[in-house]
């Protein structure tokens, strides 16, 4: 009897689950156990360091204090700050790359490889060479070259005032190629014939962009928009290296730096993780904002 | 069919000879320091101890920045990997209370001599709660804060006629600050040399180390360590003018000096940037080394950090030698450390490059002859302080990091980030319950 339920093998059903169950396992294992974990760490007073204290209820101390402590907002402001530069600015330069990728030309393959090579490497890597290339004395290649021009060198990483652009440029220098990707595959997608239609019109090339690349290829720049934003939000490796741990003082301390010190450093857990979850209603919300926009986008287009 | 059953025998064998444990598999010690030169001595010399015992050490060199972020996530995962850590003083607190070291408080008192033992150093990184007598770790490594300085320099007629007449004092190694600053004023000649090279880092715990021993003598302190009442001790005007002096010398220091800290302060140093650096001494084996100072390794000379007007006070630096209480070698980690402390092997350890804690091989001519530098180690000893070592260090370390170093780079003034940094331990020390 056995033998002839072996012989006519598994169900369907038990396929299915057999294949499934792996991996349900492993995302909650994985992913949904540490956030309802970490959400109700995040209503008590705990320190992972002292596992002979135990957890103490405190109903919304946490969300509260973080709430109401101004040093917080600054490290939210400088985060929302880094952001919008570094966004915007990888997304004009990816974006302009792509378009004059666009077209065949020799060598093409090999100039996009090399435009997408600082996409590749490790964010550490990226900033342990770039504070060699910002050391703010002649030794640092910028201040060698740019030194002369501006008087003395710059304090890329040293002067509260310039170290936020010192970030934005490395970002920018590394993730502007992501952009360029992005909006290359978009701009591949868009049928010839609507620009040979637009040519016949004898339609301008501003015509052709605002009217036929644009609306076409916005909503793939949508998505790059929204996984660089969420990337950008989460600023932690190339702050840790470049400035040293978002200084000099607190002018490059990200939200992720700082709960990085809540968490690891002071081991507050409980408000590392309170801190943690505002930071992910704040990326969900403006996640939300990028989704409805797109999919506006697809119903135009 | 028989394939599989086939399959499931060979994977089964294979099972059972990889988590089979080999009957004679070598016992073995597990070590945890950062990577640094007195590791590498102290690799050395533990081979004297497999030849003695047969037990294998294997000393884990992890790189200073994930040092304690490593050895900390070890502890709070209960892992078993280290046996012993040699850690910072100011995780005796947190690591003891946490119940991550091992209380070795009868055994020490039972098996170490510790009269034998400086008592600074005991009480720095062995003792916790102070003054308790509980001891939680051994002395391993005592460094201190020091200087190091261009003979080249302070040698040459024409610098020191320039100086005197400049000055009205003989060009030599500072006792004071004021000297200090004297002397880096007098050197300071952009864009080639500057005149010091202090800390003044975020990182870790990089301008708290430099700065608390000029705040301490100026007269400051950090609080009191009865009451832990902070507001009127970090923020006195003391502490003010000691702060202010700090932020002077950045006028005769390298443009990249806000981000410095030892590893930069010695490159600094031997690139012939500064004619004076702040270090610590456990580096300085590297400076009168050809090849790695090939410029300056025989034109290099060592003093004491100075006295400030109101006392003389050095940070404190080096590690202790704690049990993981997580460690499944207890009674060898116990074996290795009784047999550290023995005076031999601290003489060995000393002729190595160590730092021993051992009172009578530190004042030995042996020891005191046997680097340039050990003379001006063994004067620091006295004037030996540490930070708070109290299981909230961390959070007390990151406000002093981050307000001293806003000072530095102008973005706060003295008395404002002092008062920042008093409302902020007072908290901590008040969430902690100590005022309770």
């Amino acid at each position: 009897m056995r033998s002839a339920r072996f012989s006519r093998g598994f169900s369907d059903y038990q396929i299915k689950m057999a294949f499934i169950m792996p991996t349900m396992i492993l995302l909650i294992l994985m992913n949904i156990f540490p956030l309802l974990w970490s959400l109700y760490l995040s209503f008590h007073r705990y320190k992972a360091s002292m596992p002979n204290r135990p957890a103490k209820f405190i109903g919304v101390q946490n969300y509260a204090r973080l709430l109401t402590d101004p040093e917080i907002w600054g490290y939210f402001q400088t985060t929302a700050y880094f952001v919008v530069l570094a966004v915007i600015t990888q997304f004009i330069i990816g974006f302009g790359l792509a378009l004059l990728l666009n077209r065949e030309f020799r060598y093409k393959g090999l100039v996009t490889t090399l435009i997408l090579l600082p996409m590749m490497l490790s964010p550490v890597v990226v900033g342990l060479f770039w504070r060699f290339i910002f050391a703010s004395d002649a030794s640092g290649l910028v201040n060698y070259l740019l030194g002369p021009l501006f008087g003395g060198p710059i304090g890329w990483t040293t002067d509260p005032k310039i170290a936020m652009l010192a970030v934005v440029i490395v970002d920018t220098w590394m993730w502007s190629p992501f952009m360029m990707l992005i909006s290359l595959a978009g701009l591949s997608a868009i049928p010839k014939y609507l620009y040979e239609a637009a040519d016949v019109d004898r339609a301008s090339r501003w015509f052709k962009f605002r009217w036929i690349t644009l609306p076409l290829v916005s909503p793939l720049l949508l998505i790059a928009l929204l996984f660089r934003t969420m990337d950008a939000f989460k600023m932690f490796d190339i702050v840790y290296v470049l400035t040293r741990e978002g200084g000099p003082g607190i002018a490059t301390e990200t939200v992720s730096m700082n709960l990085y010190k809540l968490a690891f450093r002071n081991y507050n857990t409980g408000k590392a993780c309170a801190m943690a979850y505002l930071l992910l209603i704040i990326i969900v919300a403006l996640s939300n904002i990028y989704v409805k926009h797109l999919n506006k986008v697809r119903g135009e287009a | 069919m028989k394939k599989l059953a086939c399959f499931f025998a060979i994977l089964a064998f294979s099972v059972l000879i990889i988590a089979t444990p080999s009957t004679n598999a070598q016992e073995k010690l597990t070590i945890a320091w950062a990577q640094w030169d007195p590791a590498n001595y102290l690799d050395e010399l533990s081979k004297d101890f497999t030849a003695e015992t047969g037990i294998e050490v294997d000393l884990v060199q992890i790189s200073w920045s994930h040092f304690q972020d490593q050895v900390f996530t070890a502890f709070v995962g209960k892992s078993d990997r280290y046996d012993i850590v040699i850690g910072d003083s100011q995780w005796l607190g947190r690591n003891s209370v946490g119940g991550h070291y091992v209380d070795l408080t009868d055994w020490i008192n039972e098996n170490i001599d510790v009269d034998s033992i400086y008592a600074t150093a005991m009480e720095a990184f062995a003792e916790y709660p102070k003054g308790s007598g509980k001891y939680w770790a051994l002395p391993a490594e005592v460094d201190a804060n020091g200087f190091l300085y261009r003979t080249d320099l302070f040698e040459a007629e024409n610098e020191k006629a320039a100086f005197k007449e400049k000055y009205g004092y003989e060009l030599a190694p500072p006792k004071t600050y004021a000297e200090l600053r004297d002397i880096a004023e007098f050197f300071t000649r952009p864009p080639n040399l500057y005149g010091v090279a202090p800390w003044y880092s975020k990182e870790y715990d990089g301008i708290t180390m430099g700065f608390q021993q000029v705040m301490w003598s100026y007269g400051g302190s950090y609080g009191d360590p009865e009451t832990f009442k902070v507001d009127g001790h970090i923020n006195s005007d003391d502490v003010v003018k000691a702060l202010e002096y700090y932020k002077s010398l950045k006028a005769f220091s390298p443009p990249d000096a806000p981000n410095y800290y030892w590893a930069e302060t010695l490159d600094a140093y031997k690139a012939g940037k500064v004619a004076m650096a702040m270090d610590y001494f456990a580096f300085f084996p590297g400076v009168v080394s050809s090849d790695q100072n090939p410029n300056y390794y025989d034109k290099t000379g060592f003093f004491v950090s100075p006295a400030g007007p109101k006392g003389h006070a050095i940070s404190i630096g080096g590690q202790g030698m704690s049990i993981s209480a997580y460690s499944k070698n207890q009674e060898i980690a116990k074996q290795y450390l009784k047999w550290f402390m023995q005076k031999p092997v601290q003489e060995k350890w000393a002729q190595l490059g160590g730092f021993t804690p051992h009172e009578e091989v530190l004042q030995s001519e042996v020891f005191l002859n046997a680097t340039p530098f050990n003379k001006a180690f063994a004067a620091s000893f006295p004037y030996l302080q540490d930070f708070w070592a109290v299981p909230e260090y961390a959070e007390l370390l990151e406000a002093c990091q981050t307000g001293w170093n806003q000072v530095i780079i102008g973005s706060k003034s003295a008395k404002e980030a002092l008062d920042d940094i008093a409302r902020k331990h007072e908290a901590i020390f008040e969430d902690a319950g100590y005022y309770d």
